[in-house]
């Protein structure tokens, strides 16, 4: 008796329930298209023409250390100048992830982020970032041109954000534990590694792109062109490569915390980093060197981009061209540890020697570095005769290879 | 407990006291009603947590039913049971459903066994004046911060760290980063949820079972399987919900002392941005097992004495 | 209860071993908390005392410890309430669904919290908007308030089993009105565990992070949030020990006052 009751109320809470979940539930806004050359095609948005009165606030979404403003370390303060100068109080999130910055940009309430390139694409596919124009940034025109219309913060010669920073994903070890000297990604791709169990690997589905980018020289037969744009077979190759190296690595890596204390420790020997964990460990003594390896690396280079449901735009603008000034850029630059995008920053570094060890501006150098790109289905090396495998399914194939 | 509809019942011409003014006027119609006062208890509870809460859960599994544009990741309200496809019939799901669910028991039995001794102190053998302290110990570590306790773990077990340099001389080292790293760290960081409803449990027993049980010529063993057992099981069960259920849902310490290990926590959130139906699909997978875990739970009379 | 000496020994080893095991990670913190070294690390680098004065000029942490105050006490107010209210309802009457309801209580705390917190994010997306509201903290307190309920639920409802209701019904037999005999009796009665309640509530809600983390609007950093986003900053990861080592000192005080108010019964609060 007591249990049929139960069950009634049970069934009847449910009803309510899902009368309620009808009625309220996911989102879909507008969205970007493929057109039939196979290209992306954005949804059609014009760029701000003039600036208009700014609206004293902006809320912007950020990697833990782009937005400081003085409250964790009173020396790292470029928040307060800005809103003394234009009068837009700024608001930040910081964002852990890549993918919290896409679903904090999602909700409409930020109004510019500081997208990595695994973010970008994705945010200007769904219709989440507005083109840019970059007239309305004064100090755009000082930025690196390496870093100006790339396939990560450009759609067909429209820039969708504004260069913000910039580095390389490294090949650090142990002096003491690894010898010889690493020179190829090689060391961390051994099916029978000496280093068993002290690997270290970046803990993001993007990490597939390392090894494309190693498979791009050990296997030509694949003919990968590019290291983020891959078809069936040649992701399934970079996924069987993680695979087997799953078995060596000890742990992987996401913040730069865990990083440093591994390497430090000795539990983790050998494996991808940040030139800034790099110099955080050395400075703790550390026995650590890094080399960028005969096949290149991967390589981040985030971008300032705005919302296309901006409340702020006025507001973002005039961040967008104070964080890229060249004072600023510098100062951000050298707090977070990664080559500034403007290259008057190098003028006023705290440290003269900053923008050699980060090679900023060292075009040679970058040449070989493969920035992030969001893999989407239109292949970014331009084929058009096969599709390639988007980031949902990278995101599964990292959960696969994790185990 | 009362039979249905009836409340307590007050006695006619006994509600009076010198009530006067709209309050007590109020409170005096109230009164007379049981029916009426039920509902303005429940009124506002039943609006949040069965509306609001069920509600935005169900709103959640329902989207496990649709499915994402793969060129924007937006939702796309199209009705298909692709997501539970995909989650029951691809095995690295299965691993780390079971992986999960065996690092939340075992961190529910370290946790019972490790707590059981402390619980037991603190109630009942402890000086009375020194309970409340004994207490007040156990608590304190749950204001500190659990990404901090994380951390602080993830020296003691890093590699020639404190746990290491501590068994060095017994010859042996740490488990290193890992499963083992993960349930030790898991089980420290909800031990207290353990303790307290033992210590709870224990500290309610009444004193003349217990002498019963001694006069009765049972020895300090067989006092505590026969009566102290039995009668604390409801708190142990109890302390278990929280155990087991926070381990089964936690992502964050696993990445801080997991070495490469994940569990469900980390593929529910990996998928969350990008293909939020699957991850709605895959997170049926722990409520699931939670709420078959209370209704097992319940039959024990647990939820009673949580 | 009466043990024997080997039985006494034995317990009070493994007692004294268990707690050692508590505190030893929260001694670790405040060694790091001295530490020279800017990472965590074994052994310590050397000591400083520059951490304590750099936390103590982090403005940020104070403001983050602030919001997190004021989540807590929002959270614990609603959830004192509506606790409160449940536990009357489910110990005073029968009604129907009365077993589900003190089932559906528990949930929020019993289904993980990236569970909760992506069900809860979805829904203030699709609700909040038409009503011309973002997230913040409002609905930070939202989401703490949900799983803080079953913790008030838990104490008053403890509470009420013991204390059953012919106490009123003797007040009011000596003429005492119901408002009159609720203030003077029952209130009285579970008084210290409404304040229990209240303070474990606050508890969760000032260590949580998962559900924050969906919730939270631009700009609303609670301090667990702001100790999540100071660990991944370049600099200020000993800081983070710091202010972990205040807060395991701090939280002595409200730890202590909640036994005190519960120690009458000596059963000590239910989580």
């Amino acid at each position: 008796m007591r249990a049929t009751r139960h069950l009634a109320a049970t069934a009847a809470a449910l009803t309510a329930v899902l009368a309620l979940a009808t009625a309220c539930g996911g989102s879909s806004g507008g969205s970007g298209s493929v057109g039939s050359d196979g290209k992306l095609h954005p949804p059609k948005m014009t760029a701000q023409r003039t600036l208009g009165p700014r609206e004293g606030a902006v809320n912007l979404v950020a990697w833990a250390g782009y937005v400081e403003d003085g409250s964790d370390d009173p020396k790292a303060d470029w928040v307060h100048p800005f809103e003394q100068q234009t009068g837009c109080t700024v608001h930040v999130k910081i964002a852990g992830t890549s993918d919290d910055m896409v679903s904090l940009m999602k909700t409409g309430q930020y109004d510019a982020v500081s997208a990595s390139g695994d973010a970008s694409l994705r945010l200007i596919a769904a219709g989440d970032a507005a083109p840019v124009n970059t007239d309305l940034v004064p100090n755009y025109k000082d930025v690196f041109d390496g870093l100006k219309l790339q396939a990560w913060n450009s759609v067909g010669g429209v820039a969708y954000g504004i260069p913000h920073g910039y580095g390389a994903n490294l090949l650090m070890y142990r002096t003491d534990k690894v010898s010889p000297a690493p020179t190829s990604w090689g060391a961390v791709f051994a099916k029978d590694s000496p280093y068993k169990g002290h690997i270290t690997a970046y803990d993001s589905p993007i990490y597939l792109a390392d090894a494309a980018l190693y498979l791009m020289r050990t296997r030509p037969e694949l003919g990968i062109k590019n290291p983020y744009a891959l078809d069936q077979k040649q992701f399934d190759a970079a996924v069987a490569l993680l695979r087997q190296q799953n078995a060596n690595i000890g742990e992987y890596w996401s913040d730069y915390l865990k990083e440093v204390s591994a390497f430090k420790s000795g539990d983790s020997v050998l494996g991808t980093t940040w030139q800034v964990i790099v110099n955080t460990a050395q400075s703790e003594k550390a026995p650590v060197k890094a080399v960028l390896p005969s096949e290149g690396a991967t390589g981040w280079s985030d971008t300032w981009m705005l919302s296309a449901k901006a409340k702020h735009p006025n507001c973002a603008y005039a961040w967008l061209n104070w964080i890229v000034s060249p004072q600023v850029n510098a100062q951000v630059a050298e707090y977070f540890g990664e080559a500034p995008a403007n290259r008057l920053a190098c003028d006023h570094t705290v440290d003269k020697g900053f923008c050699a060890a980060y090679h900023a501006g060292d075009s040679a150098y970058y040449r070989r570095v493969w920035f992030w790109t969001t893999p989407i289905p239109q292949c970014v090396d331009g084929r058009k005769d096969v599709t390639c495998v988007p980031y949902a399914k990278w995101v599964q194939a990292w959960t696969s290879i994790k185990g | 407990m009362r039979p249905a509809g009836a409340g307590p019942v007050g006695r006619p011409g006994a509600g009076g006291g010198p009530g006067r003014g709209p309050v007590r006027a109020f409170v005096r119609a109230l009164h007379r009603r049981p029916r009426l006062r039920l509902t303005l208890l429940l009124s506002a509870p039943l609006a949040w947590l069965v509306v609001a809460y069920l509600g935005a859960l169900a709103a959640l599994f329902l989207s496990a039913f649709w499915t994402t544009d793969p060129f924007t990741s937006d939702v796309v309200r199209t009705w298909t049971t692709a997501n539970f496809r995909e989650v029951l019939t691809t095995s690295v799901y299965w691993h780390v459903a079971l992986r999960t669910l065996g690092t939340a028991l075992a961190v529910t039995a370290v946790d019972i066994v490790v707590a059981f001794p402390i619980a037991f102190w603190t109630a009942r053998v402890a000086a009375a004046r020194h309970r409340n302290l004994l207490v007040v110990a156990v608590l304190t570590p749950l204001w500190a911060s659990y990404l901090v306790k994380a951390y602080a773990w993830r020296i003691i077990l890093s590699a020639g760290g404190p746990l290491d340099w501590a068994l060095k001389p017994l010859g042996l080292s740490g488990p290193g980063y890992g499963l083992p790293a993960m349930i030790t760290v898991l089980a420290y960081l909800w031990l207290p949820y353990m303790i307290l409803p033992i210590h709870a449990g224990l500290a309610n027993l009444p004193e003349d079972v217990l002498e019963a049980a001694a006069d009765l010529g049972a020895r300090s063993w067989r006092t505590f399987r026969s009566v102290v057992l039995p009668m604390v099981l409801p708190s142990v069960a109890a302390g278990s919900v929280f155990t087991f259920s926070l381990s089964l849902g936690d992502y964050i310490a696993v990445q801080i002392v997991g070495g490469k290990t994940q569990l469900i926590g980390n593929v529910v959130y990996s998928d969350i941005t990008l293909d939020l139906p699957l991850a709605a699909a895959l997170g049926t997978v722990p409520v699931a097992v939670v709420v078959l875990y209370l209704l097992a739970i319940r039959r024990t009379g647990a939820l009673d004495s949580l | 209860m009466r043990l024997s000496r080997t039985a006494r020994i034995l317990l009070r080893s493994a007692a004294a071993l268990g707690l050692a095991v508590i505190y030893l990670p929260l001694l670790l913190v405040l060694v790091d908390s001295v530490n020279a070294d800017r990472s965590f690390g074994w052994p310590p680098g050397g000591v400083t005392g520059r951490w304590w004065a750099d936390a103590w000029h982090s403005a940020g942490a104070r403001s983050a410890l602030w919001v997190s105050v004021r989540a807590g006490l929002g959270a614990t107010a609603v959830a004192l309430v509506l606790g409160t209210l449940v536990a009357f309802a489910v110990q005073r009457y029968a009604f129907f669904g009365r077993q589900t309801l003190s089932f559906v209580v528990v949930l929020p705390i019993a289904l993980p919290g990236v569970v909760t917190g992506i069900a809860l994010n979805s829904a203030f997306r699709s609700v909040l908007p038409p009503l011309g509201l973002g997230f913040g903290l409002l609905t930070v307190i939202i989401g703490h308030a949900t799983f803080c309920v079953v913790i008030v639920f838990n104490n008053v409802v403890a509470r009420l089993r013991r204390v059953s209701g012919s106490y009123e019904e003797a007040a009011m037999d000596l003429g005492a009105g119901p408002f009159q005999a609720f203030r003077d009796v029952t209130w009285p009665l579970v008084r210290s565990a409404v304040a229990v309640g209240g303070l474990l509530a606050f508890a969760l809600s000032f260590d949580e992070i998962v559900v924050t983390t969906f919730t939270a609007g631009a700009g609303v950093q609670t301090l667990p949030v702001w100790i999540f986003g100071n660990l991944a900053r370049p600099q200020q990861a000993p800081v983070v020990n710091v202010v972990a080592a205040v807060l395991v000192l701090l939280s002595v005080i409200p730890v202590y006052a909640a036994q005190r108010l519960s120690g009458d019964t000596a059963a000590g609060g239910r989580i």
